[in-house]
């Protein structure tokens, strides 16, 4: 077990290790060597990093439950708001460089594309949680609104890995493992925020 | 759709039709022997150009053979030119099969002797909306169906990749149904537009283009052009084609490239030309109307796409 006060100071270095991966791309992108699309390639690596990140919130959700891993919580937030971070960096790169900013064909696209339809809708229901997750808006909020807010990480995750497996033209299982992972640890909760609890009464 | 033969143009129709193309003939030029890779690619910058619309610019040989798909060799854009070292191209036939009078196989070498190889600077547009300029060196498929010499009952050309899991990792795999197959109608692939390609930039195709032989259909998505073809074979139905078999209401067996019928998951009215910032419009049948659109007319393009 690691003392929730000594892993507190390695905050600045976890913050470090997940900005590193967006400025690494950035500057790769700059100089040329993210291959020959590199629109395409900017656009996807931020993408998944996002979805890993959303991916990694749900796990330590569930890990921290148990005693040994409860300091993992004070991560969670950092994590959470890296994960909102790569998805504007990836939808940023799809307005401003995949698009140019040709705002009347963006929103036809959002509109007629199921698949992009999905990546905005996980995008907006990101937005509540970002706003809230301050330490005062939880107390200002109540924790059982709050709480109830940040249930909206469970259809931002099953939409953001549905919109990654619309993506895919043949082989779907990377997709389909982050679809996988995100209903285990839904199911996890479930089973023991809600069905346990009424079973034990 | 029915295609009555009648309506299936004739060979001679399709000489006369020779003088559509502006470019292929009058700068037609014989590759004897592929030298240095980067070397010819310089020397014979200026002659590929010349066939070159103004807008567009050849992309350089870098960025056409490292940006591949061919899930032979996996999936990602670099899989290809990364995973296809052990692919032998050489020796290679090519078996030639079905409704005609000249069922054989042949050694490619011996083929590559007999046609005259020429230049084609053609446009590439995949399904995915990207493009890219590419010059092909190869001979009209045409040619080699006079050699097949195909029953009046033929009316389709099918298409097989080789299968050779051991030196094609991709193929270990079950990314798709293999052998990966493709088709045209025979209208199509006796166009003069439509050739069978052995080389880039005056360099023999590496692996991960489609080496030793590929077909290029400048007017279709670029999957329709089939590489590394070990069989062809003649049929009087419309054959089965890969991708049109695993998503049909996505790819169709035409799959001509159309800027006004979109992918349903994504709008094929642009595309990103390699090495490009800015989206280009897509152009109909790829900018090859002129050439190509009274092979579909008549035809409901939104159902036969």
């Amino acid at each position: 077990m690691i003392p929730t006060q000594s892993f507190k100071k390695t905050k600045p270095i976890i913050f470090l290790a997940f900005l590193l991966p967006s400025m690494f791309w950035s500057y790769q992108f700059i100089i040329g060597s993210l291959g020959v699309n590199p629109i395409e390639k900017l656009m996807d690596n931020m993408g998944e990093m996002a979805l890993r990140l959303i991916v990694l919130t749900l796990f330590i959700s569930s890990l921290s439950e148990f005693k040994k891993f409860r300091f993992l919580i004070e991560v969670r937030r950092m994590i959470g708001l890296f994960a909102f971070f790569y998805v504007s960096l990836h939808f940023l790169t799809y307005i401003a460089l995949d698009h140019f900013f040709d705002m009347t064909f963006i929103i036809k696209d959002i509109i007629k594309r199921p698949f992009i339809t999905f990546g905005f809708i996980s995008f907006i229901f990101l937005i509540p949680l970002v706003i809230t997750s301050p330490k005062k808006m939880l107390k200002k909020l109540g924790f059982k609104v709050w709480k109830r807010i940040h249930y909206l990480i469970y259809p931002a995750a099953i939409l953001s890995s549905v919109h990654f497996y619309m993506l895919v033209r043949a082989n779907k299982i990377e997709p389909a493992i982050y679809i996988f992972l995100i209903l285990l640890l839904l199911l996890y909760r479930l089973y023991f925020k809600i069905i346990l609890p009424q079973l034990a009464r | 759709m029915k295609i009555l033969p009648s309506e299936i143009t004739s060979y001679k129709n399709y000489l006369n039709r020779r003088k559509f193309i502006k470019s292929s003939i009058a700068s037609s030029l014989v590759i004897a022997a592929s030298t240095g890779l980067k070397a010819n690619h310089t020397s014979n910058k200026n002659i590929y150009d010349n066939q070159l619309d103004e807008n567009d610019s050849l992309n350089s040989f870098e960025e056409i053979t490292t940006y591949n798909n061919f899930y032979e060799f996996g999936m990602g854009k670099t899989d290809p030119s990364e995973n296809s070292s052990d692919f032998k191209p050489k020796p290679w036939s090519i078996s030639l099969e079905g409704l005609i009078n000249n069922p054989q196989v042949l050694d490619l070498e011996k083929l590559l002797q007999q046609v005259t190889i020429e230049d084609r600077v053609y446009r590439l547009r995949c399904v995915e909306a990207w493009s890219m300029v590419i010059p092909w060196q190869g001979f009209p498929l045409s040619e080699l169906i006079k050699i097949a010499d195909p029953l009046s009952s033929a009316k389709f050309i099918q298409f097989v990749t080789v299968f050779r899991p051991e030196e094609m990792p991709g193929q270990k795999r079950r990314l798709l149904p293999w052998p990966y197959v493709e088709g045209l109608r025979m209208d199509e692939a006796m166009h003069p537009l439509t050739i069978l390609s052995s080389g880039l930039y005056g360099h023999d195709l590496l692996n991960q283009s489609g080496a030793p032989l590929r077909l290029v259909v400048p007017w279709k998505y670029g999957f329709k052009s089939i590489k590394s073809i070990s069989s062809i074979r003649f049929v009087d139905k419309q054959p089965e084609a890969t991708w049109s078999m695993l998503a049909p209401s996505e790819y169709g067996f035409y799959s001509n490239v159309n800027n006004l019928v979109d992918h349903p998951r994504w709008s094929q009215n642009t595309e990103r030309r390699i090495g490009e910032f800015k989206r280009r419009n897509t152009l109909m049948y790829n900018g090859y109307e002129e050439e190509v659109s009274y092979l579909y007319e008549g035809m409901d393009l939104e159902k036969y796409y």
